[in-house]
């Protein structure tokens, strides 16, 4: 039942966004919607966690393809919970930003249908159904993206469209061509994850191969895949920062999740190499993204790269192909989410208060904001992997698995690409933090430095940063007795 | 009417559905483009026809009516609304290809959507296997040229239809039964693409003013990016 509910709250904040309140009503009405989803997640999420899955008692029309498992348990809580630190933030955010209340409204509309497509990914367990929620993700948020309504934003928002769409369509031929390989295995399975799970060895390899890579290349896309990824950094930097967060930490995990699913349905297939083309797409990724970072002019395309590099990290893990590396990939999915909306809060601050995205812009936050100054330095280690924080424990996770099953190449470049990215992140963020002013790049810079004026950034913006700072340092503190035993070796 | 008959009239659509989707890469006038994939709509609901009177498939009748009520009718009707009046006497003369170029490489692709399609045939039952499949699949192709070749905002959302539309007609020969509900949801996510698109479009033309959208591709590095660093996004 919670689950019908998760998935009409944001209709119905979305409804009541549109009754001609005050506009302030507008982020109040967002905030409480994404706190009933979170608890409701968190209840999913427990329930799910004892190896029960939920499924609708109800088994009529779109209800009867909703199943939760422990994997998309998982996804779930990770959008509910970034969507309401997000939706916190946002609270600030738009109203320093002296928006007129339509556009206010407008967002916040938005902002509740966002969310929605993507609690419906890990929600709906019947792939084409999947594939229309990852449809509407991009849908949902073109007008988010394009917010801002400068040139650079429109743009952002129409590459965004239009590859992620064009990306949707090969994927939805691949869907196509798995239903046929599901009726040519003569398996009575339902066309749902776990129906195609078990049917997977019946399967026509010929069929399922082309899905696969259809689908790898197709939702790649939206993941930020190298080389589909050229939309990415102009739509994560040019939207508004709580979008970004969204964007970022969870859009694309969430969109990975759907490939992720492919696997066990692939593992059956002699010669299918699924693994391999993960190893592949995700070393170039991660390679590529490490030394795009280290030439980045804003702050929020730096952050924009990570994803693509964090995306790429992922997948080489689902690659290695053991149960350790799984692990570790899942680890490092939920580390990378939570990390990552923090690091994209932490640059809204900056951009709030000094108004530019130009790196060289920024110097000296630490003396003119020290909160905002902490908390990019503090992102920044969080998400390029210092100890003792989240992504650390993640990485060496995945190192491990890798390790022990004998991959030194992929490991040996993996953790040259988290370097590279570790000292061009950091780098950039040094200078910016504490970095002294320097006159031949400062004149055109939009504030001056020689007057002493603090800035402080609003309530709410604090709060959400709080709050997502706090799984970053937990999950890195602490260690699930799981994890500390060695991989087990067996295969999946 | 004779099976013999139906395939025939079935090889016939798909053919003048091939057709179509050379005629959206290459078409200049917007119009134009958007009037070929309305015909292309109606060809691959008249396949769907087709293949349900000759399979028996109360099914793909429901394909047929859904393709030819949304597309033919409403979707003109949604792009008229949102988008804004000048994309219909734009007429395209800056294609980042010009037009004989771009028709031989979608000549090629045709010839490679051929080759995609064969072993995906030999997987099937022989009732599967006809046009539609690497007809389908030069559809899909050449709708995704059509979008990296177009810079006016129509011609571009038409380009992403036109994927749809290919992956349909290869959707309805091999995934005869899929849920009439998951077709008409993907409909309407087309519905919803020309609107979110639409919109877009305005809000260009409003700031920009133009609805050669592609353009704005140069502006990038030049605006956000710093001189003298250069970025691959």
């Amino acid at each position: 039942m919670s689950i019908a509910f998760i998935l009409g709250m944001p209709l119905i904040a979305s409804a009541l966004i549109l009754l001609p309140l005050k506009q302030y009503w507008a982020g109040v009405i967002t905030v409480v919607s994404s706190l009933v989803i979170l608890v409701l997640a968190v209840r999913v999420a427990l329930f799910v966690s004892t190896g029960k899955i939920v499924t609708s008692a109800l088994g009529i029309g779109l209800l009867k393809w909703v199943s939760v498992d422990g994997l998309s348990g998982l996804i779930l809580l990770l959008v509910a919970f970034i969507g309401t630190t997000a939706a916190i933030y946002s609270v600030g955010y738009m109203a320093h930003g002296n928006f007129p209340p339509r556009k206010i409204r407008i967002y916040y509309i938005n902002f509740n249908l966002f969310v929605f497509s993507m609690l419906a990914i890990p929600i709906l367990a019947e792939p084409t159904l999947v594939w229309i929620s990852v449809a509407l993700t991009t849908l949902t948020s073109a007008l988010i993206v394009s917010f801002e309504d400068t040139r650079e934003a429109l743009e952002a928002a129409w590459k965004y469209v239009v590859l992620s769409l064009m990306g949707a369509g090969m994927a939805l031929f691949g869907f196509l061509l798995l239903f046929s390989a599901l009726q040519a295995s003569g398996s009575d399975a339902a066309f749902t994850w776990s129906g195609l799970a078990q049917a997977g060895p019946g399967m026509p390899p010929a069929l399922l191969q082309v899905a696969f890579l259809l689908i790898l290349i197709g939702l790649g896309t939206k993941v930020g895949l190298v080389p589909m990824h050229t939309w990415l950094p102009d739509a994560h930097s040019q939207a508004p920062s709580p979008v970004c967060a969204l964007l970022s930490g969870i859009e694309t995990s969430a969109i990975l999740y759907v490939i992720l699913r492919l696997f066990p349905i692939m593992q059956a297939t002699p010669g299918a190499h699924a693994t391999t083309w993960a190893i592949v797409l995700g070393l170039i990724s991660a390679g590529t993204a490490a030394f795009l970072l280290l030439q980045v002019g804003d702050y929020k395309r730096m952050f924009a790269f990570s994803t693509v590099e964090h995306m790429g990290i992922i997948l080489t893990a689902v690659g290695i192909g053991a149960a350790g590396a799984d692990y570790a990939a899942l680890q490092q999915i939920i580390s990378h989410s939570v990390t990552k909306s923090f690091c994209f809060f932490a640059a809204g601050a900056v951009l709030l208060n000094l108004r530019t995205r130009k790196i060289a812009s920024v110097r000296g936050l630490i003396r003119r904001s020290p909160f905002t100054g902490a908390a990019l330095v503090f992102g920044g280690l969080a998400i390029t992997g210092a100890p003792p924080l989240a992504v650390f424990l993640s990485e060496l996770s995945i190192l491990r698995a890798g390790l022990s099953q004998t991959d030194y190449v992929a490991m040996g470049l993996l953790s040259l690409f988290i370097l590279i990215a570790f000292f061009g992140v950091m780098l950039k963020i040094n200078q910016m933090v504490f970095g002294l002013p320097d006159d031949g790049v400062m004149q055109n810079t939009p504030y001056d430095y020689t007057v002493e004026h603090k800035f402080r950034l609003p309530f709410t913006c604090r709060l959400a940063m709080i709050l997502s700072a706090a799984p970053v340092l937990v999950l890195g503190l602490y260690v699930h007795p799981a994890t500390a035993a060695e991989p087990a070796d067996s295969g999946r | 009417m004779t099976d013999q008959l139906l395939d025939n009239l079935n090889a016939l659509v798909t053919g003048l559905f091939l057709l179509t989707a050379f005629g959206i890469v290459a078409m200049r006038q917007t119009r134009g483009v958007l009037n070929l994939f309305i015909f292309q709509s109606i060809l691959l609901a008249l396949s769907a026809l087709f293949l349900g009177l000759r399979y028996q498939s109360e099914h793909l009748y429901g394909v047929a009516l859904v393709n030819v009520i949304i597309k033919p009718l409403i979707l003109p009707w949604l792009l008229k609304k949102t988008a804004p009046e000048e994309v219909y006497t734009r007429r395209e003369v800056n294609q980042a290809l010009n037009i004989p170029t771009a028709l031989l490489i979608a000549l090629a692709l045709v010839i490679l959507a051929y080759f995609l399609g064969q072993p995906l045939l030999n997987a099937v039952a022989p009732e599967f296997r006809g046009p539609n499949v690497p007809i389908g699949i030069a559809g899909l192709l050449l709708g995704a040229f059509t979008i990296t070749v177009r810079r006016e905002a129509v011609p571009l959302l038409i380009g992403i239809l036109a994927m749809e539309n290919g992956a349909f007609l290869s959707g309805i020969a091999i995934s005869r039964k899929l849920p009439l509900l998951v077709e008409l949801a993907i409909a309407t996510d087309g519905l919803i693409v020309v609107f979110i698109m639409g919109v877009l479009t305005r809000a260009v033309h409003r700031h920009v003013g133009t609805t050669a959208v592609g353009e704005l591709a140069n502006l990038k590095e030049n605006v956000s990016v710093p001189a003298g660093s250069e970025e691959a996004g």
